[in-house]
């Protein structure tokens, strides 16, 4: 929502483009390898994984340009190396405001200060800020450069059938209605997904109830980028506050409901000028601002039992919805993208069995549920749901203002990557290693001389050895396009890995590693990659 | 087994307090504190702590 008098898209700081459906017709049914469904960012970065992988995508977005507002503000350092990967990570970095810790406040004292794991190994922050609208803009630029993706603006999916080969899909634009057949469907259309409903499938769990009003402001001031989080103010007592400050001056307010508040109440501009001008007082923003824009938001965690259905794979909030506190919402969802995106891409060229694909529920299901975990347990501190998780949080914050420890109750910890331990493509260790990235963990970073480790990793699989491998077109022979990675054996690379001489490790094209060996034989990797790629890893029941 | 840590004191604490119901949660933390007392066996150190946990006795205000 915006003040009185502005547009939905009369926005202080953001332009939005207007985008025309397609004029030309002719090609419009022309079968496609992939259909996606949704271009918000989880849409657009599975049509550029699987661009990448040199898979054409037809991308159907409903709208005319990039959603409403700033939404999920916080990127985090994997979808960084992500986008690296996509090669559109530029702009990003250009505009977004990095940061690595952040204060927490109990009645106006301070109570702790934390910080994100940030080494000297990092290529990237453990967090970055910037508002979805550049996000989408940003994407779209890749998108839109992309001979391989079709993308097809204020065009509508309205229905869906199975077909022998594939799904055929119902679009209606402003220009006309028809239909398309697809080999596969990505269903990237958003937490109120229609693909979900038409197809029956329900999200499922709980919900915390915890609602947010978030509320984007303009207002000057310099100062160093971190995440504020206010417990008790004097301006809304009882409630929880918290404060992301975003490029172009906008800053990000996101305070919790009373009891009893209403959404009506709390959404009227009256109130939340008045919310937001207590809180800043509180602070000591004493600039001038200007209200930009504001919505709503609840603190559920619910999901998909199964992400797949036949041909169809959901991805992003239209699988899973997980609470703000996390800030995993959309981060999340880009690595659903890529995980479907590199292994539909091996199938559809030949490389790999279906049965690949199979591994896309368990292990960015699992995913979500470590989100759930962790976000549930920041959510019990941020809003208690019972008197014993109130009492507690009492005694905690109470503790803090003379007690150190009691403050780190209050850290919300939000980015720890997923491992995919238990995925059936994930190769258990059969050698001992005492540290290194285990297999299913993403690849650890290590600064070089110039550059970084994962600089150097391909766009499909990669073997990172140390010291020199041994026939290495054994590994070619089992899948064209790997990337070989060599380091010393006495390196800080080697020491990062665990490595000595003839260790190498196995890792996927979305950078997690799939299996790793002392001593390794081009061989064996060739034997466990086939395998893999046969949607299956032996040892692995 | 993960190690265990603070956190998982917090829960259990808080769970506790649910289980045994706004009449009887007093006794339930008391019983802890005297368990945990009986346990570090240093009653000098046992008597700061108490004082130290009357200091500060507002938690949140109720919305
Ligand atoms: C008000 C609001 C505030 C939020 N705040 C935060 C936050 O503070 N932090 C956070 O981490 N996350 C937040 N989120 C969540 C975050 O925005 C989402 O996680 C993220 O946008 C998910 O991306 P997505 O691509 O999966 O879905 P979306 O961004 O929802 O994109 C889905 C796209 O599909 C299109 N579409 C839908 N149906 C069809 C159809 N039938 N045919 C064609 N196109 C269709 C839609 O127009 C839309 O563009 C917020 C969400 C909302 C709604």
């Amino acid at each position: 929502m915006r003040p009185a008098g502005r547009g939905e898209l009369d926005s202080l700081y953001f332009d939005y483009p207007h985008f025309d459906a397609p004029e030309a017709r002719d090609h419009l049914s022309a079968p496609a390898d992939v259909a996606i469904c949704g271009a918000g960012p989880v849409g657009m970065a599975a049509a550029l994984t699987l661009a990448q992988q040199g898979i054409r995508s037809v991308l159907l977005e409903r709208k005319s340009t990039f959603n409403d507002g700033s939404r999920a503000i916080c990127v985090s350092r994997s979808s960084f190396h992500t986008l690296q990967t996509l090669g559109a990570e530029k702009r990003f970095v250009e505009k977004s405001l990095p940061w690595v810790s952040g204060r927490s406040f109990f009645r106006g004292k301070q109570i702790l200060e934390f910080f994100m794991a940030d080494s000297n190994h990092d290529k990237y922050r453990p967090m970055y800020n910037l508002e979805q609208q550049y996000i989408e803009a940003f994407l779209y630029e890749a998108v839109a450069a992309s001979d391989l993706i079709d993308m097809r603006w204020q065009s509508d999916v309205t229905a869906i059938t199975d077909n022998a080969d594939g799904v055929t899909l119902s679009v209606t634009d402003p220009n006309g209605s028809y239909g398309i057949s697809a080999r596969w469907l990505l269903a990237a259309d958003g937490a109120r997904s229609a693909i979900r409903t038409m197809r029956s499938h329900r999200l499922k769990g709980q919900n915390y109830e915890g609602r947010y009003v978030i509320a984007d402001i303009r207002l000057k001031r310099d100062c160093k980028v971190e995440r504020f989080a206010l417990f008790d103010p004097d301006c809304r007592p009882g409630g929880t506050v918290l404060v992301h400050q975003q490029p172009d001056n906008v800053w990000r307010i996101d305070y919790q409901l009373r009891d009893g508040e209403t959404e009506e109440d709390a959404l009227k501009e009256a109130s939340i000028r008045e919310s937001i001008a207590g809180m800043l007082g509180e602070i000591g923003f004493d600039e001038p601002w200007e209200l930009e824009w504001w919505s709503i938001y609840s603190a559920n965690t619910l999901l998909l039992d199964e992400y797949r259905d036949g041909r169809i794979f959901f991805i992003g909030d239209s699988a899973h919805i997980v609470p703000i506190f996390g800030v995993r919402g959309l981060n999340n969802g880009i690595s659903d993208a890529q995980n479907i995106g590199w292994k539909l891409a091996l199938v559809l060229q030949g490389e790999a069995n279906e049965k690949l694909l199979d591994s896309y529920t368990p292990e960015r299901r699992g995913a979500t549920l470590d989100v759930f975990a962790n976000a549930s347990k920041s959510a019990r501190f941020m809003t208690p749901h019972s008197r014993g998780w109130s009492v507690l949080r009492d005694a905690a914050l109470s503790l803090a203002l003379d007690h150190p420890f009691a403050g780190e109750f209050a850290n919300p910890r939000n980015m720890t990557p997923y491992t995919y331990g238990d995925s059936p493509v994930t190769r258990a260790d059969s050698d001992a290693f005492a540290s290194g990235p285990e297999p299913g963990a993403a690849a650890l970073n290590v600064r070089l001389d110039n550059h970084f480790l994962l600089d150097l990793f391909g766009h499909g699989f990669t073997v990172l050895h140390f010291g020199p491998l041994a026939h290495p077109e054994q590994v070619a022979g089992a899948l064209p396009g790997v990337t070989f990675v060599e380091q010393p054996a006495d390196g800080t690379a080697a020491q990062r890995y665990d490595a000595n001489s003839g260790t190498a490790y196995l890792i996927r094209p979305d950078g997690h590693v799939a299996a790793r060996w002392k001593q390794a034989e081009s061989a064996t990797i060739a034997a466990t990659l086939r395998q893999m790629l046969d949607g299956k890893v032996s040892g692995n029941d | 087994m993960t190690e265990k840590t603070l956190e998982d004191v917090y829960a259990a604490l808080a769970d506790g307090i649910d289980a045994a119901g706004q009449d009887k949660e007093a006794m339930f933390l008391s019983k802890v504190v005297l368990l945990l007392a009986n346990e570090i066996s240093d009653p000098e150190r046992v008597l700061e702590l108490i004082t130290d946990a009357q200091k500060n006795m507002d938690g949140m205000r109720r919305g």
